[in-house]
């Protein structure tokens, strides 16, 4: 484990019942960085952020966050360690029983026995920084796709993190909520120097915020480098998804049998 | 044949585990419980699954009481024997229809809800973004969710005998002119306190325990899809419905029958 690791997987193997996701896989995220996990939908790029918050076990490798590998820890310990990673779900995962405020303070309440004013003083920062201080008030059903999305932000670095992990955070998102969901990004990565682990497949978001790029396909690294080297990356699975070509390696039909036979049943 | 035997086997190895699982989930929930925040999460829920049931619980205990009044009057008066209908509606309600039409009424209303709101958190993450923030998902919404049933439905089942009674008094005392004196002696000299009121209580308690457990369980183990939230829910009422009368038989041998 190199000090400017903050997480490190070897050789992970993880199957879903019959089926293999990864097979041998292993990378790298380097502190203070912005590292993007990318591949085709269904290669487990989400899997992989529970196996490293912990949710889901590994079936081999390990997986080393901050030099302690986390499949190998008690419930307690893993409790102890999640309160250092912040994570943005897919569907923001706001708790409906609660207003934008108290979504925010939840961590803040359950982690730490901080005075109400100064709890009010962090979280109104905190929703600052996102830019919906004036929103503390609404209800999670009351806000845009958008909005939630920067609420969950807000509430993932509550704790001031030192790891975020953000699942497919520009999916669904028009280009306005795109263009603060980046700036965003970026900005707390750098403001608060935490490290960024970020989900995708939306190629051009991606590639314009990342200092680090994995492409997972077949279970396990097909391609790693700057966003620059991968453009030219000599494997050409690598090329069709960073080029978005529709038909390549990865094959634009479902196996299936010959069309003509199909078609006329001979 | 050897297609169903696998089928069989596979099936109760699913069930097997189920009731593992859910007997897990009982005792991590229960676990460390209460704490000093925990109190004002089980009031809320007291609040959601007892206080919003009580219209209808406190609407089918008078229409209940009072159709078991006109019953008993209708078949006593026969005999002349009309005061009894204050003794014959406190035994049953006390005894067998207060525990079990409540419990039954409160899987409909509050178990479903329970199953259906746990599932919904379940699908929309809320549950796992709890376990990533550090807090366990099990103490902070199963646990809260299961003392609340276990406190409120036995509440609830006293609200539904009072309720109950008073029906039969509108109608059998009010309406059809039972002598209230008649009615209301009878009723305080049969009674017991542990006998009726007491193991009624216990019944009820029993109840609780099964209806929630049955019912976070299932939210905690759906399917995050639509189709699995809706399947659950209905699993609730279904399972909670038949373990309800079931055991209440059992109960009721136990605590009740003699035989020589």
């Amino acid at each position: 484990m190199t000090a400017s690791n903050l997480i490190e997987i070897r050789n992970l193997s993880f199957a879903r019942g019959e089926r293999a996701i990864f097979n041998g896989l292993s990378m790298n995220v380097k502190r203070g960085k912005i590292t993007a996990i990318m591949g085709p939908s269904g290669t487990g790029k989400t899997t992989l952020l529970r196996i490293i918050g912990g949710q889901l076990k590994p079936d081999r490798g390990e997986v080393l966050v901050g030099g302690r590998d986390v499949a190998r820890m008690s419930r307690r310990q893993l409790f102890e360690v999640r309160r250092e990673i912040g994570m943005l779900f897919q569907s923001s995962a706001l708790f409906t029983d609660l207003s934008v405020f108290e979504n925010v303070a939840f961590p803040m309440r359950v982690h730490t026995a901080l005075p109400e004013d100064s709890i009010r003083d962090l979280v109104l920062m905190k929703l600052n920084a996102v830019g919906l201080r004036g929103a503390r008030d609404l209800r999670p059903s009351q806000l845009s796709g958008g909005m939630s999305r920067r609420v969950a932000l807000a509430r993932a670095i509550a704790l001031d993190p030192q790891l975020v992990m953000y699942d497919e955070p520009f999916t669904g998102q028009d280009p306005i909520a795109m263009g603060v969901l980046l700036t965003l990004i970026r900005g707390l990565n750098e403001a608060l120097d935490i490290t960024s682990l970020l989900v995708s497949h939306d190629i051009h978001e991606t590639v314009s915020i990342a200092d680090q790029i994995f492409i997972i396909a077949d279970g396990t690294v097909v391609g790693e480098g700057t966003p620059a080297e991968l453009k030219d990356h000599t494997s050409s699975k690598v090329r069709q998804f960073m080029h978005g070509s529709p038909d390549g390696p990865v094959p634009f039909h479902y196996p299936a049998d010959d069309f003509v036979f199909d078609v006329l049943g001979q | 044949m050897l297609k169903l035997t696998r089928q069989l086997g596979r099936w109760a190895l699913d069930r097997i585990q189920s009731i593992g699982r859910a007997t897990t989930m009982f005792a991590i929930a229960l676990w460390g419980l209460p704490g000093r925040g925990d109190v004002a999460l089980v009031v809320r829920q007291i609040y959601n699954l007892g206080i919003l049931s009580l219209v209808i619980i406190i609407l089918s205990a008078f229409s209940i009481g009072s159709v078991l009044a006109l019953q008993f009057y209708t078949q006593l008066a026969r005999f002349g024997a009309q005061e009894a209908v204050g003794v014959g509606l406190a035994l049953v309600l006390l005894r067998e229809l207060g525990p079990v039409v409540t419990a039954l009424l409160f899987a409909g209303r509050a178990g479903s809800a329970i199953t259906a709101e746990i599932g919904l958190m379940k699908s929309t993450e809320q549950l796992s973004s709890m376990e990533m923030m550090g807090v366990d998902p099990l103490r902070r919404v199963v646990a809260p969710r299961l003392w609340a049933g276990v406190i409120s439905l036995p509440m609830l089942t006293a609200i539904f005998n009072v309720v109950a009674i008073y029906g039969g008094v509108v109608v059998g005392v009010e309406w059809l002119g039972v002598d209230p004196g008649g009615f209301w002696s009878g009723m305080t000299e049969v009674v017991e306190l542990w006998e009726d009121i007491g193991k009624g209580m216990l019944k009820s308690v029993v109840f609780a325990v099964l209806v929630t457990w049955i019912a976070v369980f299932q939210g905690y183990d759906s399917l995050p899809t639509a189709e699995g939230i809706g399947l659950a829910t209905t699993r609730t009422v279904v399972y909670s419905s038949v373990m309800i009368l079931a055991v209440d038989f059992l109960l009721t041998l136990t605590m009740y029958a003699q035989f020589q």
